[in-house]
């Protein structure tokens, strides 16, 4: 299979999550979308350490994976505790900071 | 057609449906289920293109512990009456749907430019198979990649400190 076809489902995928993050309101799913979006990196570095036949590529995803979990732990932490206070995780209506 | 080509439209295909589903279900409890579905396909991905530490990875890291923290919060929150009122924002929603196309153009314009005039499509193309094996890569990452690595293992500790100040805080003020 060619790189490239790897690249533009990578790209697809990524458009993908730009597009949820862009629609949705639920804080929730903003944070999947955002996960889809590291993982269509993730294709896209992995096709190319194939393509390339170096591990490097491969290396980055594992340092792509350790930040997708730490910032969905804080990120989850911070939409409960928001949740709590507000009672609501519609990014529309947690609007405090808004100028 | 070859069965790896199969296999790729085959994953291909369940990954970006599993991706549309996510953004498209309206209770989040599906949508995080869809999104297990795509991490799926793609560890399927990652198996095609002979990363298999990588694939296993994917499927324990992702499909396990994060999904596992989202459909938590999920139902922690019990959001399932809450948020279907209003799930999408309708005021912008075609504007960021023609916006995304947009940017599909330009991601897909990108790979197939990057086959012609740069350094990945200078190198050598596709020598047969390489398969990287986890000790190339645990070779690199304990030599080359030895900085990052420990860097990457403060962002977990922070991230760790991060949630409990978070969580603490939050029960001091109940009290």
């Amino acid at each position: 299979m060619a790189l490239e076809y790897y690249l533009v489902l990578s790209a697809l995928l990524f458009t993908t999550g730009v597009i949820g993050v862009l629609i949705r309101r639920n804080a929730i799913i903003i944070f999947m979308c955002i996960e889809l979006m590291l993982n269509a990196a993730n294709l896209a570095f992995v096709a190319i350490s194939r393509s390339l036949g170096e591990a490097t590529g491969q290396v980055f995803v594992f340092f792509v994976m350790t930040v997708a979990a730490a910032e969905v732990a804080i990120g989850l932490a911070i939409i409960v505790s928001v949740f709590k206070h507000r009672q609501t995780i519609n990014v529309d209506e947690v609007n405090s900071l808004k100028g | 057609m070859n069965p790896e080509q199969i296999l790729f439209i085959l994953f291909g295909a369940v990954s970006l449906i599993g991706a549309i589903a996510v953004i498209s279900f309206r209770h989040p409890i599906y949508s995080a289920l869809s999104l297990i579905v795509t991490f799926f396909a793609q560890a399927g991905l990652f198996v095609l293109l002979g990363a298999h530490f990588v694939a296993a990875a994917q499927v324990i890291v992702y499909a396990g512990a994060i999904m596992v923290l989202f459909l938590f919060v999920i139902m922690l929150l019990n959001l399932g009456t809450l948020s279907v009122k209003g799930a999408m924002g309708s005021k912008l929603k075609g504007f960021a749907i023609i916006l995304g196309i947009l940017f599909a153009a330009e991601g897909i314009y990108i790979a197939v430019k990057a086959m012609n005039d740069t350094a990945v499509a200078a190198a050598e193309p596709a020598t047969e198979a390489v398969t990287i094996t986890t000790y190339q890569i645990g070779e690199l990452l304990f030599s080359k990649y030895l900085l990052p690595f420990e860097v990457t293992s403060l962002i977990l500790l922070a991230a760790l400190i991060g949630v409990i100040v978070l969580v603490k805080r939050e029960s001091q003020e109940e009290n």
